[in-house]
C-alpha cells in the first residue's frame, strides 16, 4: 500500500490501476454491448449521427436466441463441458498421485524424471497435433470426444504434476511421519493428511486445467469436423463466421455465453485458488 | 516391559556418515536425552528408532523384538515433533484421535482416553478448535496429547521444545517432567539445549559427530566429564580452559603458563607424572573459582585483571584476563570487583579437570 498523500495514492496506485482495468476490461465490456446490440446498430457506418458504440438504446435478445435456434450451440456448451470435466479428471488424478510420488518418494531418478515431465509441458501444441493427429486416426477416435479427452492430458497432465509437486514440498514431511508413527499407512496418510491438507492446491490446478480445456483451439479444430461433435471456441468461430461474413452478434453472445462457466468456476474457488498459488500451509 | 536397545548402529547417507556406532540401553520408563550440536547424529539416531530413516548397519530392539524392518505404524511409539506437526484440517479433538482410529479403537474409548489426556495437558476447552486457532504453547500441549492418548511402549522427543519463546520453554520442561513422573513411559528426548538435557534427563548421552562422547547421569557428566567437548558443553556459564605445561617431579607437579602457576592436586599426581614436559588443558568452571582470602593456599591462586563485571543479582560474572588466559569467574553477589582492577582468584582443587592436549580424553 502506498502511504503518505491523498495525491500520491491516485498519482501511484488509483490511476495506473484504472488504466490497467479498464484496458483488462474493455474486451469484455464490448463482448457484452455487442450481444445485446441489434444488427441495426451493428452494421452501420460509423460516421451516422447519432452513432453510440459503447452504448445501445434497443437492447436485444435476439442473437442469443439465433446461436441456439440456428446453430447447435447448446450442443457445443455440452460437448465443451463433458470435454473439460472429463480431461480434467483425468489430468488430475494423475497429477495428484505423480507430484505425490515426485516429491515424497525418495526413488532414483525422481528429480530428472520430474525435469523431463516438465519438458513435454514445453513441447507447442501447434507441433504435436501433427503426430497427435496420426494417433487419432489410427486409433479410429477422430470426430468424437475421446479425441479431446484423451488428448488435452497430455499437456495438462505435467502441468498438473509440476503444480502438485510445488504444492506438495510445502507440506511439512513431518504431518505425513506424525500419521504413519500414529498408525497409518503411506496411502491412508495420503488419503487422511496429505490430500485434505492440499484441497487448495489440487483445487487451483482442477481450475487451472479446466479453464485451458474449456478454451483449448487447435486441437478442437484439427480433431473434430462435424458441428455437433464441436467444442465451443471451434464451433462459434466456425459456423459463425461463414467466408468473410461475420455474424458479430451471435458471435460475441457465443464468447459471452462461453466465458460464463469458466468464470463462475474460479469466483466459486478463489478463496481456495489464491492460496493455492501462494502456498503456505500453516501447521 | 519396554526398554530399547541400540546395538552398533551406523547411517550412511550416500558418502556422509551420519551415526557412526551408537550403542545405547535405554531402561524401561526411563527418560533418556540425547544432546549435542546441530548436525551430531542425535536426531538420525531417534529417527531410526521411530523408523523414519532406515538404519545402515546395527540393530535397534523396542521390547524384546528387532524393529529394523518394522515400518512406524507397528512399532508402538509416540513422536512428538518440533514443529508440532498438527494435523491442520482436524480439530485439536480429531487429532488427538486420529491414531485411535487408525488402530480401530471404539468410539467410546477413543472419547475416554482423549478427554483423559484433555485434563491431564488442561486442553478440555480447545477440543473443537483447530490447531490454527492455538497458540505455541497450547499447541504443543496437543501434539503431546496426541503421543499419550495412544498409550505407546515408548515416547520420542524430537526438539519439542525449540519453537517456543524462553518464558514457555522452561514452563513446558517442568510439565514434561511432570508428565513422565506421572505416565512413567519410556522416552527418548532429542536436544541441543544443554539445560534442558540436565533438567529432564534420568541419564544424559552426550554425542558429536555421529559419536557418543559420554552418557551417564545429568550430575555424572557435570562432576566428570570424560572428554574436553563435553566438559564444555554441560553447564553454563561453559567452563574455563586454559593450555597448560606440566614440569616437575612427582609430588611436586606444577601446571602453568604465562599468566597462570598452580600446583597439581595430588590425586592427578601419577597420572600426570607421564605429561612432565607436555602441554595438557586445564579446566575449571567458573563457580570453582574464588576470590582468594587468607584461607587459600597460594599454590593454587592466581593473579588476574578484571575486564567486564556483569551483576547477575544471585552472583556476579567476573570475565577476568591472566596472561593468556580468559577465565570467567562466578563469585558472590556482594564482591566489589570493577572492571581495570586486579583480583587473586583460587581454584577449588577438588573441582580441577585435566585434558589430554591431543585426544582431548579427560586425564
Amino acid at each position: 500500500m502506498i502511504e503518505g498523500a491523498a495525491w500520491r495514492r491516485w498519482v501511484y496506485f488509483r490511476v495506473p490501476l484504472g488504466i490497467f482495468l479498464i484496458f483488462l476490461l474493455f474486451p469484455f465490456y464490448w463482448m457484452v454491448i455487442t450481444t445485446f446490440r441489434p444488427d441495426s446498430e451493428l452494421y452501420i457506418a460509423w460516421q451516422r449521427p447519432n452513432y453510440a458504440p459503447f452504448w445501445t438504446w434497443k437492447p436485444t435478445l435476439a442473437h442469443i436466441k439465433y446461436l441456439f435456434d440456428e446453430t447447435a450451440f447448446a450442443t457445443w456448451l455440452w460437448n465443451t463441458m463433458f470435454i473439460s470435466l472429463c480431461s480434467t479428471f483425468i489430468s488430475l488424478f494423475c497429477g495428484v498421485l505423480a507430484g505425490y510420488a515426485l516429491s515424497r518418494l525418495n526413488f532414483p531418478f525422481a528429480g530428472s524424471l520430474g525435469t523431463a515431465i516438465f519438458v513435454t509441458y514445453l513441447v507447442p501444441q501447434t507441433l504435436l497435433f501433427i503426430p497427435l493427429s496420426e494417433i487419432i486416426r489410427n486409433y479410429r477416435l477422430g470426430d468424437t470426444p475421446w479425441a479431446l479427452i484423451l488428448t488435452y492430458p497430455t499437456f495438462l497432465i505435467p502441468f498438473c504434476t509440476w503444480l502438485m509437486m510445488g504444492y506438495f514440498k510445502a507440506i511439512p514431511k513431518e504431518l505425513e511421519e506424525c500419521a504413519r508413527i500414529d498408525g497409518a499407512s503411506r496411502w491412508k496418510a495420503m488419503f487422511y493428511i496429505i490430500i485434505p491438507v492440499a484441497v487448495p492446491g489440487i483445487l487451483s490446478a482442477g481450475i487451472f486445467a479446466f479453464t485451458l480445456s474449456w478454451n483449448e483451439f487447435i486441437y478442437a479444430l484439427v480433431f473434430l469436423s462435424s458441428p455437433e461433435q464441436k467444442t465451443v471456441p471451434v464451433g462459434v468461430v466456425s459456423e459463425l463466421i461463414r467466408g468473410d461474413v461475420f455474424f458479430w452478434g451471435a458471435l460475441m453472445a457465443g464468447a459471452l455465453l462461453g466465458s460464463i462457466p469458466v468464470a463462475i468456476a474460479y469466483s466459486f474457488f478463489v478463496e481456495h485458488y489464491v492460496s493455492g498459488l501462494t502456498g503456505s500451509v500453516k501447521g | 516391559m519396554s526398554n530399547v536397545s541400540i546395538h552398533d548402529v551406523h547411517k550412511h547417507y550416500d558418502d556422509f556418515h551420519a551415526v557412526k556406532g551408537v550403542s545405547l540401553e535405554i531402561k524401561d520408563k526411563e527418560f533418556v536425552v540425547l544432546v549435542g550440536p546441530s548436525g551430531c547424529g542425535k536426531t538420525t539416531t531417534l529417527r531410526m528408532v521411530a523408523g523414519l530413516e532406515s538404519i545402515t548397519e546395527g540393530n535397534i530392539l523396542i521390547g524384546n523384538t528387532v524393529v529394523n524392518d518394522l515400518p512406524p505404524m507397528d512399532r508402538d511409539i509416540a513422536m512428538v515433533f518440533q514443529n508440532y506437526a498438527l494435523y491442520p484440517h482436524m480439530s485439536v479433538y480429531d487429532n488427538m484421535a486420529f491414531g485411535l482410529k487408525m488402530r480401530k479403537f471404539a468410539k467410546p474409548e477413543i472419547d475416554r482416553r482423549v478427554k483423559d489426556a484433555a485434563d491431564i495437558l488442561g486442553i478440555q476447552d480447545h477440543l473443537h478448535r483447530k490447531p490454527r486457532q492455538l497458540s505455541g504453547g497450547q499447541r504443543q500441549r496437543v501434539a503431546l496429547g496426541r503421543a499419550i492418548v495412544r498409550n505407546p511402549q515408548v515416547f520420542l522427543f524430537d526438539e519439542p521444545l525449540s519453537n517456543l519463546d524462553a518464558k514457555l520453554r522452561v514452563q513446558m520442561r517442568v510439565e514434561l517432567k511432570k508428565l513422565h513422573q506421572r505416565l512413567a513411559t519410556t522416552s527418548i528426548y532429542v536436544t541441543h539445549d544443554q539445560v534442558e538435557a540436565m533438567t529432564l534427563g534420568d541419564r544424559v548421552v552426550v554425542m558429536k559427530d555421529g559419536l557418543i562422547q559420554q552418557m551417564g547421569e545429568p550430575l555424572d557428566l557435570y562432576d566428570t566429564p570424560a572428554t574436553k567437548y563435553v566438559a564444555g558443553f554441560i553447564g553454563s556459564p561453559a567452563m574455563n580452559f586454559a593450555e597448560v605445561t606440566i614440569s616437575g617431579s612427582v609430588d611436586t607437579l606444577v601446571a602453568e603458563n604465562a599468566g597462570l602457576r598452580i600446583a597439581v592436586p595430588p590425586r592427578f599426581a601419577k597420572r600426570l607424572a607421564s605429561y612432565a614436559g607436555k602441554v595438557v588443558t586445564l579446566g575449571i568452571r567458573p563457580e570453582d573459582l574464588h576470590m582468594a582470602d587468607g584461607s587459600h593456599p597460594t599454590d593454587l591462586t592466581f593473579a588476574a585483571v578484571v575486564e567486564v563485571a556483569e551483576q547477575l543479582g544471585s552472583e556476579i560474572l567476573l570475565d577476568v584476563k591472566a596472561g593468556p588466559n580468559t577465565f570467567v569467574a562466578s563469585v558472590g553477589p556482594r564482591v566489589k570487583a570493577k572492571p581495570g582492577e586486579t583480583v587473586k582468584l583460587a581454584m577449588n582443587p577438588e573441582r580441577i579437570h585435566f585434558f589430554d592436549a591431543q585426544t582431548e580424553l579427560a586425564i
